[in-house]
């Protein structure tokens, strides 16, 4: 028993006190800034594996004063956070430690050139009743279809000791019946397309469903395989977009208690 | 010669390989095999290559440190006799073949559908009616699990044949991760987007997966990786090894129901982790390892903080340790729990820990030596001989504290730490490659084939898991079915990774 105590006391405090504070160690790559310098995009976007940016013309180089330029933007949903582009164009991108980048609104995973401002919520896609029922309990069931069992081990380190997602009352569940949701993983293999639909249907209404991780909300790397089938996305709303490859625990954890917030 | 030698990654002339008929092939692997237990198969695949079918056999030496490979010419409308008739080490892959390209065989004694893959020979089969061996009688009954499982965790089904709460048999059903990886390999032609993919085979090995093709691509391309990457992937290695083993114990732990040591292990494999992030940006280390050069270089800052890092860690580990190894009540259920005996072991031709928990060794890192692991680090495989849930866990507590020393060890020897430049790697058309590497679960096989163009043919990779799963089917056998998930987590094998 007593040396039950001393490794209880040795272990100190591990949690984080604060997870919407709380700084990530080392370079973590999160939301990523885009400066305006201008260069020749073409090999920018040649050297993403995911195509997740873009160079999108502005000025058509009949106008007056500008010559044809673009502007670059990034697409999280679609970022695979490998740092490639930063570590060659350090000059024109660079990844901040910001990892609060979880949004409700598609749209807004993607970030311009010259735009340095947080991820946040689109309170007005935010259904009406998720803050009601689920602010102060959330269950939720994961289904992993495809996925390289990183975002799934990303999840499973939310409810660590330090991470201590439970503390905020979302848990994650066995059973379906039992939860108030689905958070996917992975980028939808065909052999598990009919799985996940049964599951999402045994989940009682009202229910949301979260995108964890880049592979889920585009495919990522696997986006044009044949082997996968992400019909269900198109015939359901989706709640909450979490990117990462994997997702950060701060991510998904800040995701999900933005979404609950009182609007 | 019936076979040729080929070295861990080193690339051979296509037409080397000595081409034989089927029958020979196959007294030549199987005799391979018979003759000496330190044989083992590594791969075994087919591919067409100018519209006929040839199959490709890898059986690796672990005393000569070379791997035998020989081929044959099949014809798909032919019916053969099997390898797996012979020896079990070709069950899956026979299966795989089957699969793939509609072999049959006269006397494969388990010729089932094996990931239900996007381009399979018969469409018509489907992952939904697997054909699960039947079992009748008053006092047996099924017990079905999966796809998706309690947890958060990868999924696939687990069939049960049990008489009361004792398992008679398991049979596992995979495919349903299957997301053609291989093929994707072929389809993309950016060294990036194959890195990516690399990553992405399994996200809890991404250093062994990557390390796996970087090593391959590398010499594929006639590049030789200086001292500063081999070390980069070394200390990556053995800190994947350290993160995932630690959250082993911590997930066994919770499946005894013991939570100050699920906790602790569990906080333990943290500091790992986010130092993986502190050198590379990414706590799974994705985006670290890089064919011809690295983003990021190991500096003597990080040197020191992961010295001061292992300390911490080895402190709290060496208690936490020190109190579960003893405790009576984790100690009868890990004991005699799940056994695999040594024959069993060689039979089904595991690898990795679920090879060296029943005294069989196979440790790719003494046995074809790449990286550091021939140079700096002289290392000796831990082996166990119950192979029980108990073998696994003391295997791992062994590993952990081998890798901080052979972590320590490196650190004395630092790399130059200026960036390598990025080479641009052009691989040699009509090659045939084998690349080899020791990952925490066990041994990583990549193999690719280049065309005249020198563009791939092929590229086919085989996750330790695609052994290993059945030593777990067979290790729960006569046990009772509460005791499936410690069993299970105490081997702790991919589904992706199978499935590909």
């Amino acid at each position: 028993m007593l040396e039950n105590f001393k490794i209880m006391w040795h272990q100190g405090k591990q949690y984080i006190p604060d997870v919407t504070t709380a700084i990530v160690p080392g370079i973590f790559r999160g939301r990523p800034v885009i400066s305006t310098v201008k260069f020749d995009e073409a090999e920018l976007l040649e050297i993403c594996p995911t195509k997740a940016i873009n160079a999108t013309a502005i000025g058509s180089g009949d106008d007056e004063n500008h010559t044809a330029q673009s502007l670059v933007s990034i697409d999280l949903g679609k970022c695979t956070f490998c740092g490639e582009c930063a570590s060659r164009f350090p000059e024109k991108i660079r990844f901040t430690k910001d990892y609060k980048i979880s949004s409700n609104d598609r749209s807004r995973l993607i970030i311009r050139e010259g735009d340095d401002s947080p991820i946040i919520m689109n309170s007005e896609l935010i259904r009406k009743e998720i803050h009601r029922l689920f602010g102060k309990s959330l269950k939720l069931r994961q289904v992993s279809a495809g996925g390289d069992n990183s975002c799934e081990w990303e999840l499973n380190a939310s409810n660590n000791v330090q991470f201590d997602m439970s503390r905020f009352g979302i848990d994650f569940v066995a059973s379906p019946r039992h939860a108030d949701g689905i958070v996917i993983t992975g980028p939808i293999s065909e052999n598990m397309a009919e799985p996940l639909e049964i599951c999402y249907n045994a989940v009682p209404d009202p229910k949301i469903i979260i995108l964890a991780g880049t592979d889920a909300i585009s495919g990522g790397i696997f986006a044009d395989s044949p082997a996968i089938n992400r019909h269900f996305l198109s015939k359901y709303p989706i709640d909450l977009y979490v990117p990462g490859n994997p997702v950060h625990p701060l991510t998904f954890i800040n995701g999900v208690l933005d979404l609950l917030r009182k609007v | 010669m019936k076979y040729i030698p080929v070295s861990n990654h080193q690339s051979v002339d296509l037409k080397l390989i000595p081409q034989l008929s089927y029958s020979e092939f196959r007294d030549v692997n199987v005799d391979l095999l018979f003759e000496a237990p330190e044989r083992h198969c590594v791969n075994y695949f087919g591919v067409e290559l100018d519209g006929e079918l040839h199959l490709f056999s890898c059986i690796a030496d672990d005393n000569s440190h070379e791997v035998n490979v020989s081929s044959t010419v099949v014809n798909p409308s032919v019916e053969y006799h099997s390898l797996t008739a012979l020896n079990h080490n070709f069950e899956n892959f026979e299966r795989e073949i089957s699969e793939n390209f509609g072999i049959k065989y006269s006397d494969h004694p388990w010729l089932k559908p094996l990931r239900y893959p996007k381009n399979r020979f018969d469409q018509s089969s489907s992952i939904a009616n697997h054909p699960f061996l039947r079992a009748s009688g008053e006092e047996l009954h099924e017990v079905g699990v999966g796809p998706i499982h309690a947890g958060i965790i990868e999924p696939g089904h687990f069939r049960f044949i049990a008489n009361g709460e004792q398992i008679m048999h398991l049979e596992m059903q995979f495919g349903y991760q299957h997301r053609g990886i291989e093929d994707l390999f072929l389809k993309k032609r950016k060294l990036i987007e194959r890195i990516t993919l690399a990553e992405n085979i399994a996200g809890d090995t991404t250093v062994g997966h990557t390390t796996a093709f970087v090593n391959l691509w590398e010499n594929l391309s006639g590049f030789i990786p200086d001292y500063s990457l081999d070390f980069s992937r070394t200390v990556a290695l053995e800190l994947e090894r350290i993160a995932i083993h630690t959250g082993d114990l911590a997930a066994i732990c919770a499946d005894i129901a013991y939570q100050l040591g699920n906790s602790v292990y569990g906080r333990l494999r943290t500091p790992i982790v986010n130092f993986m992030q502190e050198w590379g940006g990414n706590r799974l280390a994705k985006g670290l390892i890089r064919a011809g050069g690295i983003n990021f270089p190991f500096t003597s800052e990080l040197s020191l903080r992961l010295l001061e890092i292992l300390k911490a860690f080895e402190a709290g580990f060496n208690e936490m340790s020190g109190k579960f190894f003893k405790l009576p009540s984790a100690l009868s259920r890990m004991e005699k729990t799940g056994v695999i005996k040594y024959d069993q072991a060689l039979e089904i031709g595991t690898v990795g820990n679920s090879a060296k928990m029943s005294g069989l060794m196979r440790d790719i890192r003494i046995s074809h030596p790449f990286n550091l692991y021939k140079t700096a680090i002289q290392h000796t495989p831990i082996i166990k001989h119950h192979g029980d849930v108990y073998s696994r866990v003391q295997l791992r507590r062994e590993e952990i504290w081998q890798s901080i020393g052979y972590l320590r060890t490196l650190m004395k020897s630092l790399p130059d730490s200026t960036t390598p430049p990025n080479w641009q790697l052009v691989p040699e058309p009509d090659k045939f490659i084998i690349s080899l590497v020791e990952g925490w679960r066990g041994e990583i096989c990549h193999c690719a084939i280049t065309d005249s163009k020198g563009e791939l043919e092929i590229y086919k990779i085989k996750d330790p898991s695609f052994h290993n799963w059945m030593a777990l089917a067979q290790a729960v056998r006569n046990n009772d079915i509460s005791d499936f998930p410690i069993c299970n987590k105490s081997f702790n094998l991919s589904y992706c990774g199978f499935d590909l």
